[in-house]
């Protein structure tokens, strides 16, 4: 499943650098800094990467999650800094999704 | 392509009328309520739930947007009211008016002003009172969740607005529903009596200011809260 959440998450930064011309989403890593003060995306930027995950979620999972976090603007313990961090958070999303 | 639009609280009053309207002009509609559809219409889809229930208030609006691949418009309508003076007011009726009238609206512009900026075009319109800028005493609760309503109708409007999605607010005078029923016909004289115009609203009164909102050409207004009669803050 991991796997296939960053795949997911590469698509989406494609998506987004190809509209930002920001050339770090259009080659991304698990690395990759999404909200983070050396990120990719402002605040919009965010919500328009999360927005299109979620979507992207449902489609290939047939799961509608909410990925919405008290903690979204902390730099240090945000699940949006980077792919690795949100493919982690997803994934605790699906199993809680699974596990109810 | 039809205009696609949310409807919350269809069921009966002013939601109903309004989806009515609109469903007359031609837009696929979904709404909701607590209780069963009342409207039968080839372009309508009821969801019966509590528009304070995230999860699935969630999933009507992912489906509604699957089914049409998008949602232009967003009536925030389901509300209710309480008229009670705080000294008598539980705080489970506190509870209860917030979770409605308040956590109902911050979750459907949420999500379906997700929805919005992906096609970066939206129009929201939240719903207020004038109990709130009149400070009407016995409505603390219902006119408290209201300036909620209304804050947040504001800084959304900032936070979407580079989106192409506006947000404003209407606050009707009493319009005879159900909400207003149990007023008692003195209280509901001396309100009417501090509007500018002091007559009772109507249906029509409400649409000509949703009709105006919800336009294509209404690019330029957002962060608005007009209110009928001649209320003013
Ligand atoms: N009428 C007035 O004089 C007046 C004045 C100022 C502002 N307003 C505002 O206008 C809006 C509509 O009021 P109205 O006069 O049409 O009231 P109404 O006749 O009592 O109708 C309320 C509608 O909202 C639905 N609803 C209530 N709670 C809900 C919930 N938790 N989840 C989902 N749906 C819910 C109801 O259906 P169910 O019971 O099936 O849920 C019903 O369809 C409200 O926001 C109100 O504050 C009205």
């Amino acid at each position: 499943m991991k796997e296939e959440i960053f795949q997911l998450l590469f698509a989406q930064a494609r998506e987004m650098g190809e509209e930002t011309g920001q050339t770090n989403l259009l080659n991304p890593t698990v690395e990759t800094k999404l909200y983070h003060r050396d990120g990719n995306l402002d605040s919009l930027g965010l919500v328009t990467f999360i927005a299109g995950v979620e979507e992207k979620i449902s489609d290939k999972f047939g799961v509608d999650i909410l990925i919405v976090d008290e903690k979204a603007m902390s730099q240090v313990s945000s699940p949006f800094i980077s792919v690795q961090s949100l493919a982690d958070y997803v994934e605790k999303l699906l199993q809680n999704e699974s596990g109810e | 392509m039809s205009t696609v639009a949310i409807i919350t609280g269809t069921r009966k009053g002013l939601g109903r009328e309004l989806c009515l309207h609109y469903l007359q002009q031609g837009f696929m509609i979904a709404g909701c309520s607590r209780g069963e559809s009342s409207i039968d219409h080839p372009n309508y889809d009821h969801y019966s739930l509590d528009v304070s229930e995230e999860k699935k208030a969630v999933a009507m609006i992912r489906e509604v947007y699957r089914k049409h691949g998008k949602i232009d418009v967003l009536i925030n309508n389901a509300g209710i009211a309480s008229m009670n003076p705080i000294p008598l007011s539980p705080a489970s009726t506190a509870l209860r008016i917030l979770n409605t009238n308040y956590i109902g609206t911050f979750i459907f512009l949420r999500e379906v002003g997700k929805i919005m900026l992906k096609k970066k075009y939206g129009r929201i319109v939240n719903f207020t009172t004038v109990a709130t800028p009149l400070k009407l005493e016995g409505e603390a609760l219902y006119a408290s969740s209201k300036a909620a309503v209304e804050t947040l109708t504001k800084i959304a409007s900032r936070e979407f607005a580079s989106s192409g999605i506006t947000v404003n607010a209407v606050g009707p005078t009493p319009i005879p529903t159900d909400l207003i029923k149990n007023v008692p016909k003195d209280k509901m004289e001396a309100l009417l009596a501090q509007q500018a115009i002091k007559r009772f609203g109507n249906v029509d009164d409400l649409k000509n200011v949703i009709d105006f909102f919800i336009s294509e050409k209404s690019d330029f207004i957002t962060g608005q809260v007009i209110y009928l009669g001649g209320v003013t803050n």
